[in-house]
Parts: C-alpha cells; structure tokens; sequence
C-alpha cells in the first residue's frame, strides 16, 4: 500500500485525527484520549498491521509536550508517524505496552526524562536515573543542573 | 553494599548481576530471581554509563554532534555516524559524491565484520572457551589496522560526515583489504571447527533463549535478534540507503529464534559482507570524497528520520530541527535497548548458564543502551 | 647410579647407625613432611607456569615473559604478591568456617600424596588400600568447597559450593567405576602391586579396548572432581563471578588456588600409575636395544613426564572447550558415563576371569 492509499484509509478510520505534510513519512496528530483505541485499531487492522513499535520519545515544546510514535509494519513495510500533544503542567496518556511490549522500556524512559505520566503501565519507575531523581526530569527543556551541565 | 542473603517469600534468592560482573560486558545490572539454579524474573538496571547523549546533541552543531555518536555503539561507529550524516543529507539534500558513498558502505561491512568478530570472541568466552577470543581479535586487528590508515582512529572513528568521508582513502586500503578477505576465508572455517561445530557449544545455545516471531516483533527487536526468529528486518533490503539496492547480498534468516539461530545469523552475516567488500573493493569510482557543503550546516525546520542497519540491529536517528545550527531534540533509537527488553521475557525458565548464553547472542553494548 | 631411592635408602642406613629407632622415626617423618611441602610448593609454582605458557600457546600469545628468564619467575612473584595481600573475611560470614575451608582443601590434596609411588621403591606409605585410600581421601575435598561456599555469605559462592557438591559426588562414582577396572585386572589395591603387574607392559596397550574406555572415562571424571574446565561449574567466572572463591583474597585464595593445581597433579598421578605403569619405562616386546635405552631413564623422570603429559591433556581441554550447563553435566554423568562404566566393568571383569588379556 502506497503513502497516498494507506493515508485515504487512515482518515477514514480515524475521522478525528489531523495529517501534517511535508513529511517523508505520514504524520497524524491525535489527542491523547484517543490513543489507546486508535493503537488497538492500528496494531489488529488487517489491511494496516503496525506491529512494530521502532521508536517512542517525547519532544519537549516549551509550551507542551509532543509524544512521538513512529509505526510500521513487518508484513506491509509502510511507516506512519503518531503525534499527540501533552499538556505540560499533567502530562498523562494511555500505556500501549499492552500493545507493543517494546513500549514498557521506551515509555519509562520517557517518563524519567520528560515526567510523561503512562496510565496503566504494568511498571512505572525509573529505569536509567538512580534513585532519588523522581521529579527531576533532564531532558526537559527548562531543566537546569548546576553541577554537571556545562552552558556552551 | 552490605546484603543480607535476601530471599523472597516464596523462597526464591535474588542476585546481583553486575555492574560489574564478566558476562554482562560492561555495566549492565541485571536482578535475577533464582529458584534454586532456574531464573524467575530478570529485572534490568540500566544508567550506569548513561551521558545523556540526546541533551548533549541539542547544543552540538550538525558537524560536532557525529562526534559524540561514536560513543553510543562503539563497535560499529561507523554505521552510527553513518546514520547521522544520512540525516542530515536528507534534511538539507546534499547530494553526496559516488566515491564517497562507495566509501561508506565499505567502512561500514568491515566496521560489521568487525563487530561481529568480537562479538562471537566474547560470546565464546561467556560460555567458557576462551581461546576463541584471542582468535577473533587477531582477525579484528587487522581491520583495526586498515582503519587506522585510512581514519586516524581504531575505535570511534569519526570519519563518515554529513557530505562525505573526512579523507580520502589511504593508498593501501585496497591491497589490505584484499589481503584480509583472503586471511578472513581462510579462518572462518577455523571458526567454524572450533565453536560451531562443538557439541558443547551447540547443547549449550540450542534451544536457549527462544523468541517467537511474534513476540521479536513485539518487543522491536531487530537485526540479528529479529532475523533469528526468522522476520526478514535487514534495513539494507528493505529501506535501502546509500548504494545497497545495486549489491548483491543476501538477508541471513532463521527460523528457531534460539540462541544458536542468532549465532548463525552473525557468523553468515560476516560472510555476506565479505560479498559486499569483494564486489566493491575494485569498483570504486573516482572523483571527490566529498561533496562541497557550507560551513555551517542548518537544517530547514522539520522533523527527520534515518534509520541504518548496525551490527546490533536497526539504528535509528530522530532529528527535531527548528531551522537553526544545532538540532532542536535528538533522539536515537538504539538496537540494543530494544533488544534487552526482550531479555526477560527469554530468560524465565532458563539457566543461570542459560542466562549468559543469551545475554551474549544479543551482543549487548552497554553504551548504546544506555546512551 | 643416583636414584631417588638409593638416597632414601642411603640416609635412612646413615640415621640408623647414629641414632636409636625412635629418633629415626621422627627425623624420618620429619624430612618427609617437610619435602611434601617443598613438592607442594614447587608444584605450585611449576604448574601455574605451565598452564600460563599451555594457555598462551593456544591461544597464540606469549604469556608472562618479563620476570626472570622467558617468565619464569612470573609465580614466584606471583606467590609473593598474594603472601602479603590482605586476607579479607567478609562481614556476616562464618569466621571459622570460612578461614577453616582453604586448610582442609589443602590439607587433603597432602594426604593424597601419600600412597602415591614416586620412584621405584619410593612411596610414603606403602598402603595395602592405596586404592580405596586415594578414593576416599579426595571425597572430602567437596566438604571444604562446600564450606567456603557456605560460610562465605554470598550468593554466588553458595551457588558455586552447591554445583560443586553435586558435581563432585556423582563424578566420583564413575571414577571409582574405571579406577576398579584396573583393579580387577590386577586383584590388588595396592599402588605399587599395581605399578607391578605393569612391568610387562602398561594396562593401556594391555587391556584391550575396555581399559581404553574406562581411561577415557577416568580422564572425564578426574577433570570433573578436579573442578576444571568444561567443568569448572563451581568457579564459572561468566556466571558466578568466581563460585566459591568469591570472597576468599590473599593467601586463602592462594591456597584454594594450589590445591587445585596439586588435586590435578594427583589425579594425572593416579591415573599415570593404573593406565601407565607408574614409573615403569616404555618397552616394546623384544626391542632389547631400545628397552635398554629406556631403563637408563631413571624412574621418577619416567614417572613425572608421564603425569605432566597427563597435565596437558587436561589443560588442552580446560582451553579448548566451553563450560557444560549444570542440567547437561549431571545428566553426561547418570545417564552416559555411569552406565558405560558400568557395563566396561563387567567386560573387564569377564576379561579378568578368562584371561583374555596379555
């Protein structure tokens, strides 16, 4: 399925979510709420397959957070890029570990660096920062240390 | 740290496996839970080499930041810088000369073969032999060597850049790497006598570590993790960059999705960049390494992905740009974290010993994990 | 001509005539006690040499070659390097215990040394049980490796010490098995009516292909009780970091670190005396010239080269092989090398009855 058929049956699948161009891949904008149904649809349609999960991060706005979830599947070989905006005083949305099982690594990840609450996650601690760094979230755009970062 | 023998209420014990610990290479902590020899539950720990790469990269410029992409994978530094330079050529469709690209993909099998040299030494050496090691690492210099006429540098070498290679070829490299295709195929069947045929190393790696198909694919493993349970994933196929869609080579699969399968897959892997070698090493065109660029590269503003085959598997590279000289946010997709988190699942029901098996068929880099 | 045994003989005949009976008892014991010791001690030395250089040889590098000439002072300083390196008893271990184990398995690989036949008519103790003697001292190495595993409070030793256990205990069995060949053939327990019966020719060329099985068998188990590789399990430094000796330093260490390279020289020597004759030297039938030659090589040089090739067989495997898993190597044991053993001692019993042997 090329770029311009699987992005005719995406929008029809999912009527709520909004396309940006200009990408080599395609990009959907979605609203958290939305997250966990539209991961189930994408993962078991049978004409779509994502099944695999190669890549989960956040991108730190200033003015909220930008989780990032790039798709694709091992049968059809097609790519799609997932975008949900966070606000950034509660950032919260749904764990697709269930899902992709590679999620439970990547959404600790982001939750340590980032503060990005997964709802439902089997496991949510930190698993790079020691101990004692709950709260304090480095990749953060705003995040200062005075000791070990180094103003170039 | 002082630790009590800590038992949990079933009875079973809980052990520390590493930071520093032989078979973990590096500093991975892994917290097994123990039933008597069987492992229950293996529980990862990872940051203890974590720089915060990512952070670093957003005040680097897109020429510093290769710098630092060298220190995650360190055994296959090429390809990682590889990956970066691809990036950002794309973003600012730089078109890079053909000598140069023919360069690339050389550094980047021999940068393959010898990762996965040491890769089969120090999974050897997990399982007890330790002789392999040594064997491996005589071959691995010789690669090391032509690396260092050409790059300056043995491990991080820092010589893919966006546009090009930072040099031209030493005057050598032809002749050494024709001379180490013919000592590689004559030892690969010494190899082959001395591990892959051994009963002890088979009994010890079949059925070891069995991952489903469906379940690789589920916790994004890839490369030879993935291509052992038999998914074809070789990103040189697929999503071909650079000139591998004019090679011939073949895709190493699997279907037992054991640690022996993942064994297999590396060692015919070397040989298939061996292939890719031989058909370019007296076909490399002439003209400029380098292709001519600003100095100061910007990115226009959008959003980047590459994604390269490493020796560990599928890197990729995440370039956020708002149009200005260093990159907004960062993020690398790494093979080996993925990979790990599929440790547990493989491990539960196995063997201390079963453990190590499986730990070295992942060919786990602590840096690239960690980041 | 000087051999060993005409200067023991020489000096027990020089105390006789000088002092009363009891006297020379005591010197006796006295000089013997102290050359175990000193054979200990060089044994140590020479054999971490040889396996250092074995080592490097396989695996194509030079090995130590910086003290002394081509390295050969590397274990003495080695030696003296662990004497005066601290002896660390790890907080909520079990003091005595834990400093106890090394003692017993040192103490242990002496005893072994006892019945042992060095030289023609040079034996410590010329035991009627020499035999039954060797096979029941060295069973009881597994305690000490069970106690330094128990006592040391650590996981990975206590792994190691109950890989050990189980390792050595079902080991023994098909050790004794093939041990017991030998001594249908020759109807004694005896170490030197063993050595004997070899004058003829050694058991290995004489016994057929059972004798042959049950050294093949003899050589897998004694490279199992002897905790080497591919059976290291209780030391598995890829797993268990070091096993039992996880937290033993300095010259506890060392001394777990000698009984093990004296456990190997005994069990060569075992094995050397029931398949190799002992000291006997090589004759080939009627090669009179050639067998002439071969008893000009005093017994002790015959004896000793025999061991350390024996040594190096164990040591090429020990660099050669991976390590077994623990389920693979009891499973090796009960249902292979047991039952084979076994059914080799019935045929050698059969052999021994009908004569069937040269």
């Amino acid at each position: 399925m090329g770029n311009d058929e699987l992005k005719i049956k995406l929008a029809e699948l999912f009527p709520k979510a909004t396309f940006e161009e200009g990408a080599e891949w395609i990009q959907m904008q979605i609203e958290p709420s939305d997250w966990l149904p539209m991961a189930q649809t994408l993962r078991q349609d049978a004409s779509l397959q994502f099944d695999y999960l190669f890549c989960l991060t956040c991108v730190d706005w200033k003015t909220h957070l930008t989780m990032v979830y790039h798709l694709s599947s091992t049968i059809f070989r097609h790519n799609i890029v997932i975008k949900s905006k966070l606000n950034r005083s509660k950032a919260e949305i749904e764990s697709v570990s269930s899902i992709w099982r590679t999620a439970e690594f990547h959404e600790r990840e982001v939750y340590e660096m980032f503060g990005v609450h997964f709802l439902h996650h089997p496991d949510l601690r930190l698993l790079i920062l020691p101990d004692g760094w709950e709260g304090k979230n480095p990749l953060l755009k705003d995040f200062e240390d005075p000791i070990n970062m180094i103003k170039l | 740290m002082v630790e009590e023998l800590s038992r949990t209420e079933e009875g079973n014990i809980i052990i520390n496996v590493g930071p520093q610990h032989p078979a973990t290479h590096g500093v991975l902590h892994l917290v097994i839970t123990l039933h008597g020899e069987t492992i229950q539950k293996v529980e990862p720990h990872l940051g203890y080499i974590h720089r915060s790469i990512e952070k670093m990269c957003e005040s680097l410029t897109y020429r510093q930041f290769i710098y630092v992409t060298s220190r995650m994978d360190y055994l296959s530094s090429h390809i990682n810088n590889h990956a970066c330079a691809l990036c950002v050529e794309k973003g600012m469709q730089i078109e890079v000369p053909e000598r140069a690209q023919v360069i690339r993909v050389l550094m980047d099998e021999l940068t393959r073969i010898a990762s996965h040299e040491l890769w089969w030494g120090a999974m050897a050496m997990d399982l007890g032999a330790f002789t392999p090691f040594f064997h491996a690492f005589r071959e691995r210099e010789v690669i090391n060597e032509i690396m260092e006429d050409t790059c300056g540098a043995r491990l991080t070498m820092n010589y893919i850049l966006p546009g090009g290679v930072l040099e031209d070829l030493h005057p050598s490299f032809q002749k050494k790497v024709k001379d180490f295709i013919v000592l590689y195929k004559r030892k690969i069947a010494e190899y082959d006598e001395m591990v892959t045929g051994n009963i002890i190393f088979q009994n010890r790696m079949k059925n070891v570590g069995v991952l489903s198909a469906a379940d690789a694919i589920s916790f994004g493993c890839s490369g030879p993790t993935l291509r052992g349970s038999g998914v074809s994933c070789d990103v040189r196929k697929i999503y071909p960059y650079e000139i591998y869609n004019k090679l011939e080579f073949n895709e190493a699969l699997e279907t037992a999705g054991d640690s022996f399968a993942r064994y297999m897959i590396r060692i015919r892997e070397m040989n298939e960049s061996i292939r890719i070698i031989e058909q370019l090493i007296d076909n490399i065109p002439e003209g400029e390494f380098q292709a001519k660029t600003k100095a100061v590269l910007k990115l226009p503003k959008g959003e980047f992905y590459q994604r390269v085959e490493t020796a560990r598997g599928e890197f990729g590279i995440y370039i956020v740009s708002e149009g200005g000289t260093t990159p907004y946010r960062i993020k690398f997709r790494s093979p080996g974290f993925s990979n790990l988190s599929a440790l547990d699942h493989m491990a539960r029901g196995g063997k201390i010993g079963d453990l190590v098996a499986m730990m070295g068929s992942l060919d786990l880099v602590i840096p690239d994990i960690d980041r | 001509m000087w051999s060993l045994s005409n200067i023991a003989s020489g000096i027990h005949e020089w105390l006789s005539k000088t002092f009363p009976s009891t006297v020379v008892t005591v010197v006796e014991m006295v000089i013997v006690g102290v050359c175990v010791i000193s054979l200990f001690a060089i044994l140590g030395l020479v054999l971490v040499m040889m396996e250092r250089k074995v080592s490097a040889w396989i695996q194509i590098r030079l090995g130590p070659n910086r003290v002394g000439p081509k390295g050969m002072f590397q274990s003495m300083a080695d030696t003296v390097k662990l004497l005066v390196k601290e002896g660390m008893t790890p907080t909520g271990a079990d003091k005595f215990l834990f400093n106890l184990a090394p003692y017993i398995a040192i103490i242990v690989s002496m005893l072994l040394m006892a019945p042992i036949a060095f030289a023609k008519d040079l034996t410590m103790w010329n035991l009627n049980i020499g035999v039954l003697y060797v096979s029941a001292i060295s069973s009881v190495s597994v305690i000490s490796i069970l106690m330094a595993g128990w006592a040391s409070n650590n996981k990975y030793s206590l792994l190691g010490a109950m890989r050990s256990g189980a390792q050595i205990v079902s080991y023994e069995l098909s050790a004794g098995l093939s041990i017991l060949c030998i001594v249908v053939l020759v109807g004694s327990l005896n170490l030197n009516d063993i050595i004997a019966s070899q004058s003829n020719g050694w058991w290995i060329f004489k016994g057929h292909i059972p004798v042959f099985i049950a050294f093949i068998i003899f050589l897998i188990a004694a490279t199992a009780e002897t905790n080497r590789a591919p059976f290291d399990l209780a030391e598995a430094e890829s797993e268990l970091t070091a096993g039992f000796h996880t937290e033993y330093s300095g010259m506890k260490f060392a001394l777990f670190f000698l009984a093990e390279y004296v456990n190997v020289f005994i069990v060569c020597a075992i094995g050397a005396t029931l398949f190799f004759g002992g000291w006997m030297p090589l004759h080939i039938g009627h090669w009179e010239a050639f067998n002439h030659i071969m008893d000009f090589i005093p017994s002790s040089l015959w004896f000793f080269g025999k061991i350390f090739f024996l040594i190096f067989l164990i040591m090429w495997f020990r660099w050669t092989f991976p390590r077994l898993r623990i389920d693979q190597l009891l499973n090796l044991e009960w249902k292979y090398l047991l039952p084979i053993s076994m059914f080799n001692l019935l045929l050698v019993t059969a052999m021994a009855i009908l004569g069937w042997y040269f």
